[in-house]
Parts: structure tokens; sequence; C-alpha cells
């Protein structure tokens, strides 16, 4: 890498070229460390919306509760919204995609990888705007769904905050999908098809997909809102004869797809960990990456399942509610093939495995109370009530939370080289499950007993108020158990275990690297020959279907098959605690040879190796271009020489960065 | 689930959906018997599954995975079946949404008109000429068909043991058929997130045998009687012309906003028809008990009382709030 | 490009597509959604003119003709920039370029035009929904037209630091893929909103 400090030719400024330090987080364009920032940073909005929830559920933990006004209380549950799903669900997902998907393809990077930063500091940018409605006169307070037209009330800038923000949000999004598309799609390491590839990153692809359609609908709603606002336009206004219902349409259109973009990744989270876990191989592998394909597409054509009671019609509402029940015939098959996956395994109960087990086991309830909805004459008693909001956190909650914990604990060791404490783990996996369900179960009940959703307080003696006070014990438990994983990754940071390269024993080509991997993820790109074929360099398969492992001390090469050196009779026995200390982990700092690519030269860093090796620059430009965004959303609101201030900062970066190369020559 | 099937059956439920006594309720809720019933099905058998295969399959020293890739066979089940049951509860579902959106026909059908408002209800009976708010009286054992309409923001007309709730959407009108088995009063609430007092704008549905329900519609299309008592007379005129030219102190008189059939002058449209004020049980959206001191609470400072409310703070005296009391409590 | 590669002519990827080429056809795709939802909302609005002019008060279809003629000369010459670069000719690629830019400018001062035209007529983004359909989804069509403009003066600039070659076409192709997509983005408007007549 180049270490000179003199300007760099072809770029406007002189190219950055710190490693380490503040300044290498800022400009760093690897897909790692970019990982790193999006799940910090998605982590810190997780606190934030669970401290908006802790005060919800403070203010209704009792009838007529006093806690909050309800202005104040109509901007928590607006916030408590948009930052669970565009701050936390998404970016946490953004967060392990970064750092993994390169890794588990046999790939370098990403395919753009000053795109792919672009896209953190324009998600972080698009929440520190959203929030800074706090301190100018008000957060957005309509509704993370925002509806027109009480989203055109003037009262507060909140709703144009909302409008706005969102929409740089949006671009992030869009960026990150066009990134993973491209990488997935072309970037693959030799010999790995389409179906050798990890789930995850089927779903990564899937998701990446659905972002690209769906972000761009709800970004023109939000323009048409925006307009509403401030250029007195009259897209969602009814004195000028327009359509509130546009407004749902839209929003829904991208509403529903948005909601298996935040499910999806974790689905593939869980398909990862549950084989390894079980040591066997995934059940049904080309039914769970069609199912994922199937839901995606389905997505499309359930939009109005959310809109039952606004007044479409017979026709529309009994063709919505057929879409809605066959989505869940995809969905019910992934959930067979994961209890198929565990079925016959020799399953170790580590921390995620038990998140991974904990989202099938939490989905089956909300993914039922989805059906529920199904049945439109019903839904018109459910929808807009706590039942909802009890099925969505379900399905949010204890799916994706759960399932993204899961990737969390699976993958720590691989990100920062230490495993997390699996007592404690354990203990906040307990915690968190008893709490969820103490929070959540009761919400179908109180919905059931007609209690609205979105209402600052319930009155007495409607026979609300012990389901309200459950829930409210429920909500501060799971804050417990969030302490609990702070505390685990504080004791975890000195005195962790040290990981290795394959801590789990696991099956997917980013564990035969190093924990953490180098800048350049692999000395050698690994050809691949099967799918999960990181374990078949390990083991073999005998003849009475059992594994053996190939040899002790790493993996087989390509060209020979090491079946001579010690078949062992058993497979390592030791819980993956132990993993560190068993032998063929060890090796993981020398994968296997590969015939072809680079040159491999096991524990040499990319520079040593002098040349063949070539990795992107840091650069400034993607964070300058990002921060014109949120300059450009000040502008729109308060001052047009502020618009034209971002609007500057976005076209020199955009300049700069289009004009500078990729990668500096050393 | 105990705990749920006992409240379930409890009184102090006024809102619950699993106790329907109403027509579209009662529809609603077969169709979840069966629904809920296969749902927990579905439920135990695919939770056990989950919860033995972990157990049984936990490891133990000597366990071996057994490498099975899949089975066709059994997936290609496990997709037939659930999509087969999905199927066997499409054929009611769609059945009983069209029974529900049919129109009632008939002679003896009643049509109001509902009209959603920040924050409360208005309530048009247009073949009576009843203009109300709040409180939906109905005869009980005959369909009312309502037109659900509003110019302000989305709102969601709601009454959980009669069943159906159809949205308010400005600009639009839908329809939802009303029908109430007994007797009695049913609480309702606006469901579509609309604002500061969303949770302020209650309903109530108050059904009347046949006889009584004619009772009721010709007390209401009686005109409001002039007031005796001098105090109430204060403050009919009051109700008119406010402190001084049609004003009070914080904003305009009564009549400018509320209509009173018989009182010369009121017509306001922009909130509640209040000719039968004091036959209510509740105001203010059915958040209030209809008595003395509440109404002089809410005189007092309306927006304190229900934050966003459209009715401003008139800033009203004692002695006003003494004499439009008196005038309110006379309209039966 | 490729990350783990030289910057080659032909870098190696899985499927042989090359990267940006890739991420330009995917991020269209998403332009579809863009478009395609504001081509809806005006459908929806077309005929809610309130107190303000109709479409058929204001259209002037042969002038806006001539101006979708333009664009579609514009695609010409782009096609022939890229012609030029692949076939070694830097300097009658940078002309073909800039006439490019040069229809672009001449199609938005047509639409500025048309714009202050209407709101002369009295159709504002407030007078109606119609004008509010009208004038985004136009608006926003003229705001890609000028976003590619900036990109083909990036293409220029480029050529000025030595870039830009038949062994490095790439980024005159892949504006060029952007610049007709927009241009197809107008056929489809001027179709919808022009020709169809609409009450």
């Amino acid at each position: 890498m180049a270490t000179a400090v003199a300007p760099q030719q072809g770029g406007l400024f002189a190219r950055p070229t710190a490693k380490t330090g503040w300044w290498s987080w800022m400009t760093t364009v690897d897909h790692k460390k970019i990982g790193i920032l999006y799940g910090v940073t998605a982590f810190f909005f997780f606190i934030v919306g669970g401290v908006e929830a802790l005060l919800i559920r403070s203010q209704l933990a009792t009838p007529n509760g006093e806690v909050l006004s309800p202005a104040v209380y109509n901007q928590l549950f607006t916030m408590h919204g948009l930052t669970m799903i565009f701050f936390v669900v998404i970016p946490m997902g953004t967060a392990l995609m970064n750092f993994l998907l390169p890794l588990m393809i046999g790939a370098r990077d990403v395919a753009f990888p000053r795109l792919n930063a672009f896209s953190y500091w324009v998600f972080l940018s698009a929440g520190l705007f959203m929030y800074s409605a706090f301190l100018l006169g008000g957060a957005p307070d309509g509704g993370w769904f925002g509806y027109a037209p009480l989203s055109l009330d003037p009262v507060t800038d909140g709703m144009t905050y909302y409008s706005l923000g969102l929409q740089i949000a949006g671009i992030a999004s869009l960026a990150g999908a066009i990134n993973f598309i491209v990488t997935i799609i072309n970037m693959r390491a030799p010999g790995m098809t389409l179906m050798r590839m990890p789930v995850f990153v089927w779903m990564t692809l899937i998701t990446s997909f659905l972002l690209l359609f769906a972000v761009p609908v709800i970004g023109v709603a939000l323009w048409e809102l925006m307009f509403d606002r401030l250029f007195g336009a009259n897209f969602f206004d009814p004195a000028a004869g327009a359509d509130p219902l546009l407004w749902q349409h839209l929003f829904w259109l991208f509403g529903h797809p948005e909601v298996y973009i935040m499910i999806l990744p974790a689905m593939g989270i869980v398909s990862e960990v549950l084989p390894a876990f079980s040591r066997k191989p995934l059940f049904g592998y080309p039914a769970i990456v069609f199912s994922g394909a199937a839901i995606a597409f389905m997505g499309w054509g359930v939009w109005a399942h959310h809109m039952f009671a606004a007044g479409l019609g017979p026709v529309a509402n009994s063709a919505f509610a057929l879409s809605t029940m066959f989505i869940a015939v995809p969905t019910g098959v992934k959930i067979f093939n994961w209890i198929g996956t565990i079925w016959g395994g020799s399953v170790r109960l580590t921390t995620p495995f038990l998140f991974s087990a904990g989202f099938v086991s939490m989905f089956i309830i909300g993914g039922l109370s989805g059906v529920t909805h199904s049945i439109v004459p019903h839904d018109a008693q459910q929808t807009d009530t706590y039942y909802v909001v009890g099925h969505l956190h379900y399905v949010l909650f204890g799916g994706s939370i759960f399932g993204l914990f899961s990737g969390i604990y699976y993958w720590w060791p691989k990100v920062f080289g230490r495993l997390l404490s699996e007592k404690i783990g354990k203990f906040h996996f307990l915690l968190m499950l008893v709490g969820f369900n103490l929070t959540f179960m009761p919400f179908h009940i109180l919905g059931l007993l007609g209690m609205p959703r979105r209402q600052y307080y319930f009155p007495a003696n409607r026979g609300f108020e012990v389901w309200n006070l459950l829930a409210s014990i429920g909500a501060f438990t799971i804050a417990v158990s969030i302490l609990v994983f702070l505390y685990n990754v504080a004791v975890s940071r000195k005195k962790g275990e040290a990981a290795g390269a394959d801590p789990w024993d696991a099956r997917t080509l980013e564990w035969m690297t190093t924990s953490p991997p180098p800048e350049h993820n692999f000395d050698a790109i690994p050809v691949v020959r099967h799918r999960d074929d990181f374990w078949y360099r390990k083991y073999i398969t005998t003849p009475e279907g059992e594994s053996a492992r190939v040899f002790a001390g790493g993996a087989a090469s390509d060209e020979e098959q090491h079946s001579s050196e010690a078949a062992s009779d058993e497979p390592p026995s030791s819980s993956a605690e132990g993993a560190s200390d068993r032998e063929p982990n060890t090796a993981g700092a020398a994968p296997p040879e590969s015939s072809s690519e680079e040159r491999p030269h096991a524990g040499a860093s990319a520079e040593e190796q002098g040349h063949g090796i070539h990795l992107p620059s840091p650069s400034y430009f993607p964070l300058l271009t990002a921060a014109g965004m949120p300059v450009i959303g000040y502008g729109f609101i308060y001052s047009p020489i502020l618009l034209a201030a971002g609007a500057v900062m976005l076209l020199v970066g955009a300049f700069g960065w289009v004009l500078e190369p990729p990668a500096e020559e050393a | 689930m105990a705990a749920f099937a006992l409240s379930a059956c409890s009184t102090d439920t006024p809102q619950s959906v699993l106790q329907p006594q109403g027509e579209f309720a009662r529809k609603a809720d077969a169709l979840w018997d069966i629904t809920f019933a296969i749902a927990i099905a579905v439920f135990v058998v695919v939770q056990g599954l989950l919860l033995y295969a972990i157990f049984r399959y936990r490891h133990k020293p000597g366990r071996e995975a057994a490498q099975f890739h899949g089975n066709t066979r059994l997936e290609i089940a496990m997709t037939i079946i659930p999509a087969l049951i999905l199927l066997g509860l499409a054929i009611p579902t769609v059945a009983t949404v069209f029974d529900l959106a049919a129109e009632p026909t008939g002679a003896d059908v009643i049509h109001i008109s509902v009209e959603g408002r920040q924050f409360w209800w208005r309530y048009d009976y247009t073949d009576l000429d009843i203009v109300t708010a709040n409180e939906l009286h109905i005869p009980t054992g005959q369909p009312i068909d309502l037109s659900i309409e509003g110019y302000d923001v989305n709102h969601s007309f709601w009454v959980p043991r009669l069943g159906g709730t159809q949205d308010v959407v400005p600009g639009r009108t839908s329809r939802l058929t009303l029908e109430a088995d007994d007797p009695g009063t049913y609480l309702g609430q606006c469901k579509e997130f609309c604002g500061l007092s969303h949770s302020n704008m209650n309903l109530r549905v108050i059904a009347h045998d046949p006889g009584d329900f004619e009772q009721w519609v010709s007390d209401q299309q009686e005109p409001a009687a002039a007031p005796s008592d001098s105090l109430a007379a204060e403050g009919a005129e009051l109700f008119v012309n406010g402190a001084a030219d049609a004003q009070f102190a914080g904003g305009p008189s009564c009549a400018s906003c509320h209509a009173i059939e018989g009182l010369d002058g009121a017509v306001g449209i922009i909130g509640p028809n209040l000719t039968h004020f004091a036959a209510r049980n509740t105001f203010a959206g059915a958040i209030f008990q209809n008595n003395e001191s509440n109404l002089r609470a809410w005189l007092a400072n309306p927006p304190e009382r229900k934050p966003g409310s459209q009715m401003p703070n008139l800033q009203l005296t004692t002695g006003q709030i003494d004499a439009l009391v008196a005038y309110l409590q006379t309209l039966e | 490009m490729s990350a783990a590669h030289p910057p080659a002519e032909h870098p190696h990827t899985s499927t042989g597509l090359d990267n940006a080429k890739l991420a330009m056809w995917a991020f269209l795709g998403s332009e579809c959604l863009f478009f395609g939802s504001f081509i809806s909302t005006y459908l929806l609005y077309r005929n809610v003119t309130g107190d303000g002019p109709t479409s058929a008060d204001l259209y002037d279809i042969p002038y806006t003709s001539i101006s979708s003629f333009v664009l579609l000369m514009s695609s010409l010459t782009m096609v022939l920039a890229l012609s030029s670069v692949q076939n070694g000719d830097r300097r009658a690629m940078r002309i073909w370029l800039m006439a490019t830019a040069f229809l672009g400018l001449t199609f938005i001062g047509g639409q500025v035009f048309e714009f202050t035209t209407f709101v002369e007529e009295g159709l504002t983004l407030s007078t109606s929904a119609f004008g509010s359909s009208f004038f985004v989804l136009t608006g926003f069509h003229g705001a890609h037209v000028t976003i590619g403009i900036l990109m083909l003066l990036g293409l220029t600039v480029m050529s000025s630091f030595g870039r830009l070659g038949p062994d490095d076409s790439r980024p005159v192709e892949v504006v060029g893929l952007y610049w007709h997509f927009v241009d197809i983005v107008w056929i489809v408007i001027f179709t919808v909103i022009y020709l169809i007549p609409s009450g």
C-alpha cells in the first residue's frame, strides 16, 4: 500500500493514507471497517430506540398515564418506529453483509469500495439529521407511516425532517444495494456458482433487489410529501381534490417489501448458524433459496393488506387476502427446512444457536398472527390495535433482532478475534427471550380486548390494565438483557478467549482466514468445489453417511484428497468453546493452497508479497459527498444558501471521486 | 393462556372483539374461531417439532450428525399441506368479505352519514332530520347503513363488540353496515392515528329496542325548548351573542361553531350539534361523563382538557360558565 | 472496478459482465420504479384541475414534439461519441460529447420556456393536483437530464486529464446508458402526458 505522503496524481487533494486512528476510519474504504462502523452506529440507534420504547412503556404502564404529553408521545412513538426500522434493523443487517459478503464469496472487497463508504456516511447523516429535529422544533410526530393528510400538518417541521431524512436514508440503501448486487453477481471466487453460495449471500442478493425496486417508490412518496409541505403542491391535500390513499398505496408498495428487506438477512443468518451448530448441511438448500426469492417476488403483491379498512372494496380486499395467505407457504417451507436442519444433527447449544432457534420459534408465532391478519373480516377487528403491534414485534424483534444477535454472537470472533462469553451470552438470551415474550404476547391480548394503537394513554375500566403493566415490566426486562450484552462485550474485549480462524468448526469461506482477517481477506483466493466448501476441505462423508475429519492439520488441497490421513472416526467432540485449543483451527492462518489466482504466501501481508494484490486506497470523497446531503436537507427547510452549499459539497465530492483513481499504485 | 381465556369472559372488557354482540362482529368471530384453532394446532405441532429436535439431537459424546441434504417428498408435502390449509381458510374468508360488504336493502334500513373530525364524530340521520354527535343511537335487530366520510385527516370508525372498522379517508365515502343484537351501550374508538387527541376520539353506540328507538327519534326531532329559568336564559343569550359582538374574550361565540335547533342564530356546523346535549351520557368525543363538574372544567379551558381540541380557550368568566352550564343542562 | 485486480480493460468477473455497467443497469432498474411512481401519480391526477387550466388548455404538442426530437438526436450524438472513442478518435469523441450536452441543454431550455409559459397561463405547482403532478414529473426528468449534462462535462474533464480512449471507453459507455435511459423515459412521459388525451 502507498505509504508516501506526497500528493497523488489525478485526485483533487492529497490522497489520505492513514491506516490507524480516527482519520483512517473516516476515509476507509475497507468493507470490514465499514461493516464495523455500520454495526456500532446501528447498535447506538438501537439503544436510542430502546429508550424511546421504555418511555412509551412508562407512560402506558398504568391507565391515564401522565409521564408524557401527547405531543411528546407522538414524537416518541414515531421516532421509535423510524429508528428501529431505518437506523437499526436495516443497517445492522448491512453491517453483517458488509463485513461478511466478500469473505463468504472469496473476494477481497466489494465491487465499489468508495460507494460502500459513501453508503455508510449517508446513513449516519440521515440518522443524525432526523434526530436533530428534536432540537429544532420537534421531531417527526405523524407516525413512521406518515399518513397524509395528517402529515401535512404545519405546526412543527417534524414531518419535513421525516420526508427529507428518509430520502437520505434511502440513498444509502440504494447505493448499498447496487454495490452488493454487482459484488455477488461478478466477484465470486472461481468455482462458486450461484447454487454454491451461502444462503446469507443469497438473502443479501435478494434483499438488495428488493431495496433497489422499493426505495424509489417511497422516494417518490416522500418527494411528493416534501413538495406539499414546502412548496404548496397538492399531492395529498383533500381540499384540492387529492386522494390521501395515493400516499398509502405508494407507502405500502415500499412498506411491504421493506419488511422482507428486514427479515430475509436474518433468515440468511439463521440458515448459516443452524447448520454450523447442528454439524450437518442446511436441509433443502434449493428450497430455502427459491422460497426466499418467492417471498421477495410475492411480497410485491400483498401491499394493500395494510389497507383492508381503507375502503378499497371487497374485490381488492379478497385479492390481497389471497396473496397474503399464500405468501405464508414459502415462509413455512423455510421453517420446516430449519427444523429439518436440526433434525438428526449433533446440536451444540451455543449462544448463536440459541438465538437462531429463538428466531424460528418466535417467527412461528409472528407468522401465524400474520396469517390471522389475512382473514379480512377479522382483520377489521385487529387492524390498528395492539394485536398488530404484537404481530410486528414478533416478526421484527423475535425475528430480525434475534436473528441479528445470532449473527453478532456467531461472527463476533471473526470480526474481533475474541469470543464473547458463552455463559453471559446464554443469560442474555434467556433474559431477552423472557422479557420479549412478556412484553409482546400481552399485546395480542390487548388488541383482542379492543385497545387501539398509537394512543398516548389508555382509560381505566376497559380491562387493559394488567396486560399493559406486564408489557411494561417485560420492556424493562429486555433493557436489562441489553445491558447484559453490553457487559459481555466489555468483559470479552480483554478477557475473551482468542478465537483463531475457525472457533466453531464452521462451513463457509470466511472461517478459512484469520480472525480478524487481514486487510486483503485471503492470502490466496480459494477455488470452490462445493457448497459449504470449507467444510469439505475439513471433512469427507463416509459411506455410512457420517462426516469424518480429513486430517488434523487443516484443509485438503484442490488436487488431492487427504483421505488417507487419519480419517478419524470421531469428529471433534468438544464444544465450540474449547475450539481454540483444537489443532485444526490453529492452522486457520494457513489457508489451503490454491492453484490459480494470487500467489499464496501463508501469513504474508499484501505489502510483503510485493505485488499481486491491489487494494483500493482510502478516500475523502465519499465522506464529503455524503455530508452534502443533510446540508441540502437543512437548506430545503431553512435557507437557499445552505441548499446551494450542500449542492456544492455534493458536486465537488462527486467530481473529485470520479476523477480519483480507485487505488494508488504503490 | 388461561388468564387470557378468563379475561375473555369478563364483563370488564367492553371493547373486546371476542364477545361479539352484533352481526359483523359475530361473522368475523366465526372466522376467528376456525383460524385461531388452526393456528394453535400448527403452533403446537411446529413448535413441538422444533423443541423436540433441539433436545433429542443435542450433542452428546459419540453422537454423529446424519449428513442428509434434504428430502424432496417431505419438502413437497410441507409445501402442499399448508397451501391446502390456507385454501380452506380462504374460501369462507372471501365469502364473508362479500357478505359483509353488501349494502343492506329494504324500507326499514336507516341511513346515517358518519363524519369523523378531529376529534369527534358527527352523525346525520339523513332520512330523519336528526344531527347529533359522538353517541350513535340505533334500533336493535336491523341493519344500519353507515356512510363514512371526513374532511380533515384520516380517522377510523370502530365499535369492537358490534364489529367492522371503516377508515375515514377525506374525499372518499365508504360504507359500513352496523347491527346490534341487544339493547345496550357499546364503546368504540377512533383507530386511525389522527393527531394529538387521537386517544380522545371515542364514540358510543346506544342500541334501543325498536319502540324505545322511535321514542328517541321523536324526542330528537323536537327543537330545544326556550329556557324558563333566568340563569339558563342568560346562558342561551351568551351562547348566541357571546360577551359582545358574538365574541368571548378568547374566541367566537358558541353559535359560530355549534347548532341548536330552536335557538335562533345557533347554526354553526364546525362543532357538534348540541340540540339535545343534556340527553347525552358523555361529551367531547365521549371521553367525559356529562356532569356539571366535567362541563365546567371543559368550558374553562377545552385544549387543556383535550390537547389539540379545535375548541379554543374562550377565557370565560365564572359567571359566564354558570349561565352556559345552566342553559346546556336544559337541553334534554 | 474489481478491487482484486489492477485496472485493466477487461477485469475478470464471475460472469464476464463489467462491474460499472452492471451497476448502471441496476440503477436504471430502480429509476424505472422512480419514474413509474411519478407517472402513476400523474395518471391519477391528470384531470384534477380545480379552478386552474387543464392540459387541453395548455399543451402545445408541436412545440413539445420539436424538443422531444432534440432530445432524441442527443442520443444519436451520444452513440457517435462512444463509437468515436472506441475507434480511438478522442477529438471526435469530445465533439460528439459536447454536441450531446448542447442538445440536452437545448431540451432543458425548451422545458424552461414551456414551464414559464404555463405559469403565465395560470398553472403552477400549487394550482391543482394536476399542476403539482405535471411539474414534479417533468421537473424530475429535467433534473435527470441536467445531471446527465454534468456527467458529460465530467467525461470531458476526464478526457482532458488524459483518460478515455479505446482501452478506457467504459465511462463513456456507462454515461451513454444513463443518457439513453433518460431519453426513453422522456418518450414514455411525452406519450403519456402529451399525446394521450385526458378528460
